[in-house]
């Protein structure tokens, strides 16, 4: 590393980076400033106004649109004699296959979701080409090479399971403001304002008592004679009032626990809804349906405000009112939207509704907000810095520098005096599947187990793969792509219904099955072991895949259920769509300067922590979903994942 | 606090940062009034990550005209003498700075700041030197601690791939989190006495620990030799390398230090490289953003008292160099 500055590697370098938001921005400064010429940058997002205090390329006047566009433009002002390729898409588009990542020296990850970064992991190790990944979240960020056969790639080590909660904790027995949240988001607000289709919990209770009032009526419809508001007083009646005397009538939950009270509208807000500033009809007159707000309509400042009991019902109630009077042609389509004001309100006033009769302390829209739409907490400060490490080590694999190669911690809290920490990086992980081919074992019963089972729970949600060929020896049984013929297809989706040991080629105990990504180039050969009986609180899945990664040590929470304890890898990977709020502490003895990586352990919080060397792999933006985990002995044994 | 709420649009835009320092703080910063001096790289860095934050004011002091080194590593100016021929480094500065946020107020100071008085200095909260004479620095940093309210001094310097920052906070008083023996989180009040610049240069290096950042040791070399030979900073060359290390020798022989504490190496990478390194700005400006916005919001422990950065260890150190007795 005789010299950093402006050396002819950099001058010659193409370098792609992905994500041009928060790490992204400050990147593409950092790496014009630093003299490289030919940048291209893959991002499919679009600007906002919340990324505005930290995306500082951007400005007001270009949210909504591409932030790759505008980034290039913005950079280009300072540095006009560089060259910057945008791309305003998905990374996982075919059209960034394997040839196209062989043309660059080194690609530098600047995302926000683990799907992506698994997927632009893969297509690294196949093209050969050096990856400098890294993550930010509030003060504490993390920079990271990989290199194949030399680092360890970003899936040798195992990830963190995503936040699931027992459906039964959500639907009868909350104690955090968390679990009202769920509820009102992934229950309430899908039911009544998503797909009426979809399964959904939020009647388990009084539909297995089977004495619903409404004789099999579905409670959640609109009657033809009912006004909004009276609609809205027979709902909120249902869920906070009726719902919780039915639950309450099954003396065995409530033995330890503090009982919860029904609540009624017409004792929380006697009178009609009646509004202090502006009214439905004014709302209604907007083009705009993200301006419709019931903080707006009820004269509600302050999105810090923790409301009343009263201001909540009276939340619920206008919110729902206004869903109708204004956006009714989107009901039976919506999905909970942290962007979406109307449904925030709802979310907020309908979780503290039901935080007031368990007597959870109630919260703020903006705290409300913030849980619902898994809001990554982000600052510009900690963004510029982790840039300006990936640049450092950018400029280290041009130069073939590999004895230098660092990861490096941005720590809030000093350890050792020290804020910013390298670590030499660790070695690949032999039993890694992805970089280093190593095969898999998955424990399933073949007789009841479909193929779609396993298609969606471990090719798409542990593999990571986008679009799977499944081979047993040379018979085909699965396989994704847009050029096939419409009696493959056919096929194929008998397949999926099929178990496993009644496929064409039956799969049973002793086969080796290989599983195939043709745009990531990866292949994973995986050996089949029989099983009959599965665990189901630990192996909800009713499989197990082992031989790549161990799973992460225990859960912290009670009420936390990390998805299958006991060995079983889908603990260590999230599924698709799952940000990482990724916290590994590493306890003060671990040898941090060695090759070899300890088994870290894992802390599904972020707070803390402080004394601690944290790994962190996070994303500074984007949105999350919970997992709603079955362990209700009474409750269908399922897992169950709800938008 | 004051009671006074965060507009509908502050909440908006800096809506991911309230949700790691809290409305609280926010606030605070909004009320803050920062000066800078001396508008490099490692300056303009910081001046965004503080614009960005959403600070009450940024005042911008640099009556310097653009250099091919000012622009080489500063994406405030663009590299077009149309627009930056006839204008100070403050006033090419000031004007990208205001796009970035429009609720900050950006403005120019022209003069020679070491011949400001003590009540221009009382209008601000935090004051931030690059760039300048050892002389300077001091000066800036009495001026402060001689006013009735305090005011947070900060240096900030970037050579090859290292950077340095110095803190005085004088006395200052914060709030932390912590767990209480019950393992819940409450929040402690803590006090720091920091030294002045001074104070904190003119300890007896071989009082200091063993393994202070030899950094620490080479940027004082640097700047005694620049003092020496009445140079500006940055004003130095390879021809210069001799004298400075025969400086280097002759001071740490006056301070009882065994010479190996400084590696020659070193001082040739801070002569050579006088030109800021693009990354190490944006790690150094990062950090001390991040310092001056725990110093305005009183949350956090602020690091006292030098923070060093070097690439080519890429470790970033923090080190307490005070007299003994504070
Ligand atoms: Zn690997």
């Amino acid at each position: 590393m005789a010299s950093l500055h402006h050396s002819s590697a950099v001058k010659a370098a193409k370098v792609l980076m992905v994500g041009a938001g928060g790490i992204g921005c400050e990147l593409l400064k950092t790496l014009a400033l630093s003299g490289f010429q030919d940048i291209h940058i893959i991002d499919m997002d679009t600007i906002e106004v919340s990324n505005l205090n930290r995306q500082f390329l951007f400005r007001q006047s270009h949210v909504g649109q591409s932030k790759a566009m505008v980034a290039r433009d913005a950079v280009l002002r300072f540095r006009p004699n560089i060259s910057i390729t945008p791309y305003h898409a998905n990374v996982k588009d075919s059209d960034f296959n394997v040839e196209f990542f062989k043309q660059f020296n080194v690609v530098l990850n600047g995302l926000d979701n683990l799907e992506a970064r698994r997927h632009v992991n893969r297509l690294c190790l196949a093209a050969e080409v050096p990856l400098v990944e890294s993550g930010t979240t509030g003060f504490l960020g993390q920079v990271t090479v990989h290199a194949k056969g030399k680092t360890e790639c970003y899936e040798c080590q195992p990830k963190p399971a995503p936040k699931t909660y027992p459906v039964c904790t959500i639907t009868s027995t909350p104690s955090k403001f968390v679990h009202c949240i769920v509820w009102a988001k992934d229950l309430l607000f899908a039911k009544l304002f998503g797909d009426k289709n979809q399964e959904n919990d939020l009647n388990v209770r009084s539909s297995d008592a089977s004495n619903s009032p409404e004789n099999g009526e579905d409670v959640f419809e609109r009657r033809d004679n009912e006004n909004i508001e009276q609609y809205g007083r027979r709902i909120y009646d249902h869920v906070f009032g009726y719902n919780i005397e039915v639950a309450l009538s099954n003396q065995e939950t409530w033995k330890n626990r503090n009982r919860p009270k029904p609540i009624y509208s017409r004792d929380v807000l006697p009178g009609k809804l009646n509004h202090q500033n502006g009214n439905v009809d004014k709302s209604c007159a907007t083009d705009d349906l993200s301006s419709v707000s019931t903080m707006a309509s009820l004269g509600l400042k302050n999105p810090q405000d923790v409301w009343s009991l009263a201001e909540n019902t009276r939340v619920f109630l206008e919110s729902l009112k206004l869903f109708f009077a204004s956006r009714e042609k989107e009901i039976g389509n919506l999905s909970f939207d942290k962007d979406d004001q109307l449904a925030v309100e709802f979310v907020t006033a309908a979780a503290n509704i039901r935080a007031a009769s368990f007597g959870i302390p109630l919260h703020s829209l903006f705290e409300a907000k913030g849980i619902a739409g898994n809001i990554v907490h982000a600052v510009a400060t900690t963004n510029a810095v982790v840039a300006g490490l990936i640049v450092i080590e950018a400029i280290k694999v041009l130069k073939k520098d590999i004895d230098n190669y660092r990861m490096t911690y941005c720590l809030e809290h000093p350890s050792k005096k020290m804020l910013l920490m390298p670590v030499e990086p660790f070695e690949p992980n032999k039993s890694c599947c992805v970089c280093s081919k190593s095969p898999l074992s998955l424990e399933i019963n073949t007789h009841h187990s479909k193929l779609r089972d396993f298609v969606e729970k471990i090719v798409k949600a542990e593999l990571g793969m986008n679009s799977p060929i499944i081979m047993h020896g040379v018979t085909l049984l699965y396989e994704v792509g847009d050029d096939l013929e419409e009696d493959m297809i056919a096929n194929y989706t008998a397949n999926l219904e099929k178990v496993l040991s009644e496929l064409p080629s039956s799969v049973i105990g002793g086969t080796m099955l290989t599983v195939e990504d043709l745009q990531q180039e990866l292949t994973c050969n995986i050996y089949i072991k029989h099983r009959e009986e599965f665990d189901e609180e630990k192996e909800p899945d009713g499989m197990v895949l082992s031989g790549w990664t161990q799973a992460p040590l225990e859960k912290k929470d009670d009420n936390k259920k990390l998805v299958g304890n006991g060995g079983s890898t889908s603990t260590a990977l999230p599924t698709e769509g799952q940000k990482e709020v990724e916290l590994v502490e590493i306890s003060e003895e671990t040898e941090i300067s060695g090759k070899k990586r300890k088994q870290p352990g894992i802390s599904g919080d972020e707070t803390n922590n402080h004394n601690e060397i944290q790994k962190l792999d996070v994303v500074d933006d984007g949105e999350d979903d919970l997992v709603i985990l079955d362990q209700c002995d009474i409750d269908k044994k399922k897992k169950k994942r709800l938008q | 606090m004051d009671g006074e709420e965060l507009t509908e649009q502050e909440t908006a835009l800096y809506d991911r940062q309230i949700r790691v320092w809290g409305a609280d703080a926010q606030r605070r910063l909004s009320k803050s009034h920062i000066l800078v001096y001396g508008m490099k790289g490692t300056v303009a860095e910081f001046c965004k990550n503080i614009v960005l934050a959403g600070v009450g004011s940024l005042t911008l002091v640099d009556d310097r005209a653009v250099t091919e080194d000012a622009l080489s590593s500063n994406f405030l100016i663009p590299p077009n003498e149309n627009v930056y021929a006839g204008k100070t480094l403050a006033e090419l500065c000031c004007n990208s700075l205001k796009e970035f946020n429009p609720m900050v107020r950006v403005s120019v100071e022209k003069g020679d700041l070491s011949r400001f008085g003590g009540d221009f200095f009382d209008k601000f909260d935090i004051v931030i030197v690059s760039c300048c004479t050892r002389m300077t620095k001091k000066l800036i940093n009495e001026k402060c601690r001689k006013l009735s309210k305090r005011v947070a001094f900060y240096t900030v310097d970037c050579r090859d791939y290292c950077g340095e920052i110095f803190v005085d906070l004088q006395k200052y008083i914060y709030t932390k989190k912590k767990l209480d023996e019950n393992n819940q989180p409450t929040t402690v009040e803590c006090e720091l006495q920091y030294p002045s610049f001074q104070e904190s240069i003119s300890v007896p290096w071989r009082k200091l620990p063993r393994r202070v950042s030899k950094l620490y040791f080479a940027m004082r070399v640097i700047e005694s030799f620049e003092e020496a030979e009445g140079r500006n900073p940055g004003e130095i060359s390879m021809e210069d390398l001799p004298a400075v290390l025969k400086l280097k020798k002759e001071l740490c022989e006056a301070q009882s230090m065994n010479e190996s504490h400084i590696p020659n190496a070193l001082l040739e990478r801070l002569v050579m490289g006088k030109r800021e390194f693009p990354p190490v700005c944006a790690i150094i400006g990062g950090i001390l953003g991040q310092e001056v916005i725990k110093a305005i919001s009183g949350k956090g422990d602020p690091l006292q008292n030098f923070f060093f950065f070097d690439a080519m260890d890429g470790k970033g150190v923090i080190e307490d160099i005070s007299p003994p007795n504070v």
